[in-house]
């Protein structure tokens, strides 16, 4: 094999297939970090997957790796090059949230995330682009650029995490860890094609990731398939003293989990879900896909999901809400952007706020404070509070009847530029069948189940249980080793 | 409800934003069209609906052990300041 065709080998693969050559001697950690980073440099340019790119700690921690693995040393990611969103502290590293008020912040710590990620034997290879903020479903919302969909390089790549979820279609990393506010890993991962999994709130640490929401952030895998999902969610699971709604439930061997077959296993279809208006191809897509997980023993069964109509108002009362006061912090004081306007304190905090953030970020803080200031708290805020609380008890509800519930991502396949940006109203109701799953708590998954005429690729949602990651993984697993979706790479 | 241009102003000043005039213009409408859609949640009753704030689960929060532990490296807490001074965060005039 000539380099170039050995570097397209190394970046095709998964986490499991790399940490098998890796053990066999086949391939060095610094082999494969090499490959990945000529690969970004040759292709990343094009896609704008990543803010920053951290070549020599990279292949530092490459070297590191390879030392480690001769010494005989075992973690589940030793040596495996992956991207981190860049909404989570990196001690020493830029960590921008894709906005022009963190755009020089170097955090003197790494967020919880990083740290276990680092600990398991990752080699980061850099920060990915996203929504400023997280804010936004197409990840345009970025100060610094625009990230492309690796199968349509006209479209976007679906957001926040739409650089997380572009580096891994594109094979410019081997997995990446995103967050989900509303859909932020789901719905970039149903645009790119690959696997994104948004665990229950509580079960992975929000510590040193950058608040937008806090009672529905949570950071997640994007991953190039179930496996390398059920690996990754592992390593960044579990209690942390450092964010106190983190939760101490033990974190299983998701890896091994996954593997039982799903014979048995009742598959809720919502009746809500599949309403008129769905986009044709999407639609036949997903009842394939039924159709598929039925051929594999499960059972479908219908049920019934009443509120999801009240879920996107909702999710924007209740997340800008949190955003109008978690933003409160940036004050150009003690980091990020400090304006040069103003002659006294108010003044500069006012300019820097306005210099700092961009459009969508201020239009959400200004809707926030709107509905929680004086007088419209009972109506806006607390109203929608208590309409979560009917969403959350459909869930109960409906898992009683059956183990997952299966819906598709998003209603759309990736869109062109521009097309949703000018109204914010229109990409709010993009997320319409990922937000309640934040309102909920509950953990979600999107999967590729296949392409539209287009060649785009459109993603299945599968929903499970407080805490039940390991079956939405089992049934993602099932499904695509049946079908062997996970395997197709776009032509770059 | 119909949001007027004075409620915008009011909110951008609680929310510390020196909005321009085409932005107080872009907002109104825009919040308008926002609260327009979440106005169909006046139409459900939820009388008696505990509201949740949190979707913690069983376990509720937990507090750690009240124990004493070394804080933040100065030097680190302020190697982002715009602007620092003996230690100190440093800020424009707050009293004329």
């Amino acid at each position: 094999m000539s380099r170039q065709e050995e570097n397209l080998f190394l970046t095709s693969l998964t986490i499991r297939e790399l940490r098998g050559l890796l053990l066999k001697k086949e391939v060095t950690s610094r082999e494969i970090t090499d490959a990945y980073l000529s690969r970004i440099s040759a292709l990343d340019p094009r896609i704008n997957a990543y803010v920053t790119v951290t070549h020599d700690e990279a292949v530092k921690k490459a070297v590191e790796c390879d030392a480690a693995i001769a010494r005989g040393a075992q973690s589940p990611l030793l040596g495996i090059p992956i991207s981190i969103k860049d909404i989570f502290t990196t001690a020493g590293t830029r960590t921008t949230c894709s906005s022009l008020m963190l755009k020089d912040f170097i955090p003197s710590y790494d967020a919880t995330v990083v740290r276990r990620l680092k600990q398991a034997g990752a080699v980061m290879l850099g920060k990915t682009n996203m929504d400023e903020f997280a804010m936004g479903s197409s990840t345009e919302n970025s100060a610094f650029m625009k990230t492309k969909n690796p199968w349509a390089i006209d479209r976007v790549p679906g957001g926040s995490s739409g650089g997380s979820a572009a580096a891994v279609a594109a094979g410019l990393c081997a997995a990446s860890v995103g967050t989900d506010t509303g859909g932020s890993i789901r719905q970039p991962a149903s645009l790119c094609g690959v696997v994104g999994l948004k665990p229950t709130y509580g079960r992975v640490s929000r510590y040193g990731m950058i608040a937008f929401a806090s009672s529905l952030d949570q950071a997640g895998p994007i991953a190039k398939d179930a496996e390398d999902a059920a690996i990754m969610l592992g390593v960044i699971s579990g209690k942390d003293s450092l964010d106190s709604t983190s939760e101490a439930m033990p974190v299983p061997d998701y890896a091994s989990l996954i593997k039982g077959g799903i014979r048995g296993i009742r598959i809720g279809i919502p009746d809500e879900y599949f309403v008129q208006g769905m986009d044709k191809e999407v639609e036949t897509l997903i009842n394939n896909a039924i159709g598929v997980l039925r051929g594999l023993g499960a059972e479908p069964v219908r049920i019934t999901l009443p509120h999801t109509e009240y879920a996107v108002s909702v999710y924007y009362l209740v997340a800008t809400a949190e955003a109008s006061s978690n933003l409160a912090r940036y004050d150009g004081v003690r980091y990020g952007h400090r304006s040069e306007k103003g002659r006294n304190l108010m003044e500069m905090y006012k300019h820097t706020r306005d210099e700092g953030f961009g459009a969508e970020v201020k239009r959400r803080i200004m809707l926030g404070t709107y509905s929680l200031s004086a007088g419209y708290y009972d109506a806006y805020y607390k109203k929608a509070s208590q309409v979560r609380t009917l969403i959350k008890n459909d869930f109960e509800a409906a898992f009683a009847k059956c183990d997952i519930i299966i819906t598709p991502t998003s209603p759309t396949p990736a869109f062109k530029f521009g097309e949703k940006v000018l109204d914010p109203l229109t990409m709010y109701l993009s997320d319409i069948f990922t937000i309640s799953c934040n309102l909920a708590g509950i953990p979600g998954a999107s999967v590729p189940c296949g392409f539209t005429d287009k060649g785009l690729p459109v993603g299945l949602q599968i929903l499970g249980r407080e805490f039940d990651e390991a079956t939405i993984l089992k049934a993602a697993y099932a499904y695509e080793q049946a079908t062997q979706l996970t395997k197709k790479r776009p032509a770059l | 409800m119909p949001i007027t241009r004075e409620d915008v102003l009011k909110a951008a000043e609680l929310a510390r934003l020196a909005l321009t005039d085409s932005e107080i213009e872009l907002y109104t409408k825009q919040l308008q069209r926002i609260l327009n859609h979440v106005e169909k949640l006046s139409g459900l009753s939820t009388v008696g609906i505990e509201p949740t704030f949190f979707s913690v689960a069983k376990s509720g929060f937990t507090l750690r052990e009240d124990s004493q532990e070394a804080s933040a490296p100065r030097e680190g807490a302020l190697q982002n300041a715009p602007q620092s001074e003996r230690g100190c965060f440093k800020v424009p005039k707050i009293i004329e």
